[in-house]
């Protein structure tokens, strides 16, 4: 195995291009999939340390991370499928009803 | 050796189909680079030996979750000409603050480069699903029945939204 | 008491009248006629009956002690005070009766001739809407006069002077819906009170300087003062009294209502205007002689505007044409010669001038009344004519009154006026002959009056030609009875030297405050007797020529009256409008008191509306607007200013809210910017 810092830094660089995706795109698409680019770098972190200290419970957490993801991707896109057929739009920009 | 190829390899693809998902117009290719992302991530954890998760990102995450990003894609799919821009007006603080996190982060990584040593060096035992079923069903049971009971409510909850007429 | 009935109830006399008075007034309405005739007719009736019993048991009384008064309840207590004489006086007032040989004359006339009126009004009020109102105003009128004279103070006598004045009103205004009716009415009431304001001041003198008002206390407190005649106080209460006297019996200057208050019905103008209101000065005056008798200078006034009016009323009756108005001026006229008597210290002949004048000047009225009945409402005489042979009994019994006012011997006016004429020429020549003339207009006017109405040819209009009757029965026994009272009323005070005895003189005298100085000279010798029969040659004389006079110009040759008039064309137009008088009153005071009312009016129009109601009214506007302004901006804006404040500060909150998801999650990662900001901090703290 690698110096964990190289995994460390792996997690870190996608953690950061997955942030940057969520708060610069205008598509609710885009940025739910940068979310779950997100979680896929948490998850090569805790794999990563899973490894590092030889016990598993990395990879459960990451397990339920990922079925965390899919039930969240889920209720997301019926979310945005939803708001499209009332609004005909997918940018973030737009969606602002529920505001002050 | 091979170890280092082979990272540096799945790095890079996962590393530049992030980012090139993060800039695409289209968003069928954007959430293509993100399926080669997920692959490439899978393959991380084939090299951390994990190979119950590997098997499960690739089922769950790219059979599952990815397919219906690209249903969904599908169904919302606008012209693209008529997305002129693509980022948002906060572009330039949102890089700005990305990047103190950045420093921030890699500040914290300097300064802890050394409490961190290259790992045990025993191999782990060869049956990692099994482990991972052990470990899953006996210490974290509940969490278990947890995720199963936000599975039927994100179920419940999808099929909802998906609903013309509640 | 052992008084005599009647004497002892006096009192009853003019309550008969009252009570049905005010029965007519409260409930009169309701009653048919005959009811309300036999009512009123009947109290005036009793109260006559009355009279006469209280006549004759004054009679039977001797002669120094004819006095009877009876006192009903005190009116005004006493209050003691310090008269301008020095003395101690009481103001006190009785509500008290007093008979005398005066009052006794005076209650017989009003009521006596009031009966003979009372039942002519049966006749000639038949038709006319109002019946109870007239009668009950004509009881109300009894009621008052009868007071006037019985009274036995200034203040009762005040009291019936006032109530006969608002009959007079009441009564000349009866026909109101006429305006000139109404105005006429207003008329003698405000000329009236201007008189009542002088005879008022005079009561108020006489209590102040002598202490009482009773007229049996005057003449001792005269005595005990050591007033002396010619005394310059005396002599204001005298003038002050006179001033009523000309307002309430139309002398000079306050006569001008008595013409106008022809517009009233013929009764009332009988009753009222001829016989008794008018006659009230001049018993006043007789009442008080004590007072004039202690100021030579005021009876002379008295005398001089008698007789000027006397001569002034009769220069107006020659030229009017109006039945009625002539025989108003013939009143005034004769109103002069009772004045004229008083004034020269006659006061008997005065009375009895006016017991006479009540005849036949009420007869000649109520004749009049008959006339204008028989002719449907007819009262201009160049509009009548040859009625005499149609109308027979108003035809002579108005003759015989013409008769006895021209001073023919031996009706009644022949002996009052000349025993009138002889006192005069006693005292002044020229008075005497100012008197004598106007006997001879008086003969002259009086007898136009006959001859144009009943001779001649008729120039009666057609319509009423057809309608001249003759009055009904009791319209003219009246009339017949008046006629034999002035044919023989002057019988009771045949003159001396005509072998008479004088008696209703004689019976008169005890009254009068003459002393007896005076009264000496009056019993003169035989050498002043035969200059009375030289008097009486004189003036019978005149008045002959003027019914001579008369008879030429109204029935020889008519057209010499048209001629006469067009001839001496301004002086005719003078004397027909009356000299002016009315036009000059009305400049000098009528039109300045509609003056000062229009000034009042727009003073309250303008200043007191405008100013004060109108003023308060913008006041409140303002004010409102001051609170409106108060509750809009301090009121609610102190509480607009709350939700404002909470508004601004909640505004940056607010506005972090915004709608857009990626704007939330920049804060997030702001968030954990700080957070690990604080954690690795802490670490490194913690390493160092």
């Amino acid at each position: 195995m690698l110096p964990i810092g190289n995994y460390l830094f792996l997690s870190f660089t996608l953690f950061t291009i997955g942030v940057i995706g969520v708060l610069t795109r205008r598509n609710v698409i885009v940025m739910l999939m940068s979310i779950e680019l997100i979680l896929n770098a948490v998850n090569i972190n805790l794999v990563a340390f899973s490894r590092y200290w030889g016990t598993v419970d990395g990879q459960v957490f990451a397990i339920f991370i990922i079925t965390d993801a899919a039930a969240e991707a889920a209720v997301g896109l019926g979310i945005i499928l939803a708001f499209f057929r009332n609004r005909q739009t997918v940018l973030a920009d737009e969606m602002d009803m529920l505001r002050w | 050796m091979l170890n280092a190829f082979l990272f540096y390899f799945f790095a890079i693809l996962a590393v530049g189909s992030a980012i090139l998902m993060v800039t695409r117009r289209n968003i069928v290719h954007a959430a293509v680079f993100l399926i080669t992302a997920l692959l490439a991530t899978a393959g991380i954890f084939l090299l951390l030996q994990a190979e119950f998760l590997f098997v499960t990102q690739i089922i769950l995450y790219v059979g599952g979750i990815m397919v219906l990003f690209v249903f969904v894609i599908m169904l919302v799919n606008l012209d693209v000409s008529l997305q002129l821009v693509q980022f948002s007006r906060q572009r330039y603080v949102a890089v700005a603050l990305a990047v103190v996190l950045a420093v921030q982060v890699l500040g914290a990584f300097w300064v802890g480069r050394t409490s961190v040593g290259a790992g045990p060096a025993q191999a782990i035992e060869a049956k990692n699903t099994e482990a991972v079923g052990q470990a899953l069903f006996q210490h974290y049971l509940l969490p278990f029945e947890i995720a199963s009971i936000l599975l039927l409510v994100a179920m419940v909850g999808a099929v909802v939204m998906g609903k013309r007429r509640i | 008491m052992n008084a005599p009935y009647f004497l002892d109830h006096i009192w009853l006399i003019p309550l008969f009248p009252l009570l049905t008075a005010g029965l007519m007034l409260l409930a009169g309405r309701r009653l048919k006629n005959p009811v309300i005739s036999v009512l009123c007719v009947g109290s005036v009736f009793v109260s006559f009956l009355y009279s006469v019993g209280a006549f004759f048991q004054l009679l039977s009384l001797p002669v120094e002690d004819r006095v009877a008064s009876k006192h009903l309840f005190d009116w005004i207590p006493a209050i003691p005070f310090h008269t301008l004489a020095g003395t101690l006086g009481q103001f006190r007032a009785d509500w008290g009766f007093q008979i005398d040989p005066l009052s006794a004359v005076m209650i017989l006339i009003v009521t006596g001739v009031g009966l003979l009126i009372h039942v002519y009004s049966t006749g000639y009020m038949a038709h006319e809407g109002g019946y109870y109102r007239f009668f009950g105003y004509l009881n109300l009128f009894m009621f008052s006069m009868l007071m006037l004279v019985l009274g036995n103070n200034l203040l009762v006598m005040f009291v019936g002077w006032e109530g006969v004045g608002t009959c007079s009103y009441l009564l000349i205004g009866f026909y109101f819906r006429r305006k000139s009716a109404a105005d006429a009415g207003k008329k003698a009431f405000v000329v009236n009170r201007v008189g009542d304001a002088g005879f008022l001041l005079g009561i108020f003198l006489t209590s102040a300087l002598l202490g009482t008002i009773h007229f049996n206390e005057i003449g001792p407190a005269l005595a005990a003062g050591n007033f002396q005649a010619g005394d310059p106080r005396i002599l204001a209460i005298a003038l002050l009294l006179f001033v009523g006297a000309t307002g309430k019996s139309a002398q000079i200057p306050l006569y001008v209502w008595l013409p106008d208050a022809m517009e009233g019905p013929t009764p009332v103008s009988a009753l009222i205007h001829a016989a008794t209101m008018v006659t009230a000065g001049v018993y006043m005056v007789a009442r008080m002689n004590m007072i004039y008798l202690l100021a030579p200078a005021a009876m002379s006034v008295v005398a001089v505007i008698g007789a000027c009016t006397a001569l002034y009323a009769a220069s107006m009756g020659v030229v009017q044409n109006d039945i009625k108005k002539v025989l108003a001026y013939s009143t005034i006229s004769q109103l002069g010669y009772m004045f004229l008597a008083c004034g020269v210290g006659a006061f008997t002949a005065g009375i009895f001038h006016l017991m006479t004048h009540a005849f036949f000047k009420g007869l000649l009225f109520l004749a009049a009344g008959s006339v204008i009945h028989a002719l449907s409402g007819e009262q201009d005489m160049r509009k009548m004519g040859g009625l005499a042979k149609k109308i027979p009994v108003t035809y002579w019994t108005m003759l015989i009154a013409s008769l006895a006012i021209a001073g023919i011997f031996p009706f009644a006016g022949f002996m009052s006026k000349d025993l009138i004429l002889s006192k005069t020429y006693e005292k002044d020549f020229w008075l005497w002959s100012i008197g004598y003339l106007t006997a001879g207009m008086t003969a002259f006017y009086m007898f136009r009056l006959v001859f144009m109405t009943f001779y001649g040819h008729s120039r009666v209009g057609h319509e009423a030609e057809h309608h001249i009757h003759e009055s009904p029965k009791s319209m003219l026994i009246p009339l017949v009875i008046l006629a034999a009272l002035s044919v023989a009323g002057g019988w009771l005070s045949w003159p001396e030297i005509l072998g008479g005895n004088s008696r209703f003189i004689h019976f008169l005298e005890p009254v009068i405050a003459v002393p007896h100085a005076l009264r000496a000279e009056a019993a003169r010798g035989p050498g002043s007797q035969t200059g009375e029969i030289y008097l009486m040659l004189l003036s019978e004389a005149l008045v002959l020529a003027g019914i001579f006079l008369a008879w030429y110009v109204y029935i020889k040759r008519r057209e010499l009256a048209e001629r006469l008039a067009r001839a001496f064309g301004g002086l005719y137009d003078l004397v027909y409008h009356k000299y002016y008088v009315d036009e000059l009153y009305d400049a000098l005071f009528v039109n300045r008191a509609e003056d000062l009312g229009l000034a009042l009016g727009s003073f309250d129009t303008n200043i007191i509306d405008g100013l004060g109601v109108n003023g308060a009214a913008w006041l409140t506007r303002f004010v409102s607007r001051l609170s409106i302004w108060w509750d809009t901006w301090i009121v609610d804006g102190s509480v607009r200013l709350g939700s404002r404040i909470v508004w601004v500060f909640s505004w940056p909150v607010r506005m972090i809210q915004d709608g857009l998801v990626q704007n939330y999650m920049l804060v997030i990662v702001i968030g954990l910017i700080g957070v690990l900001a604080y954690y690795f901090h802490l670490a490194h703290s913690m390493v160092h």
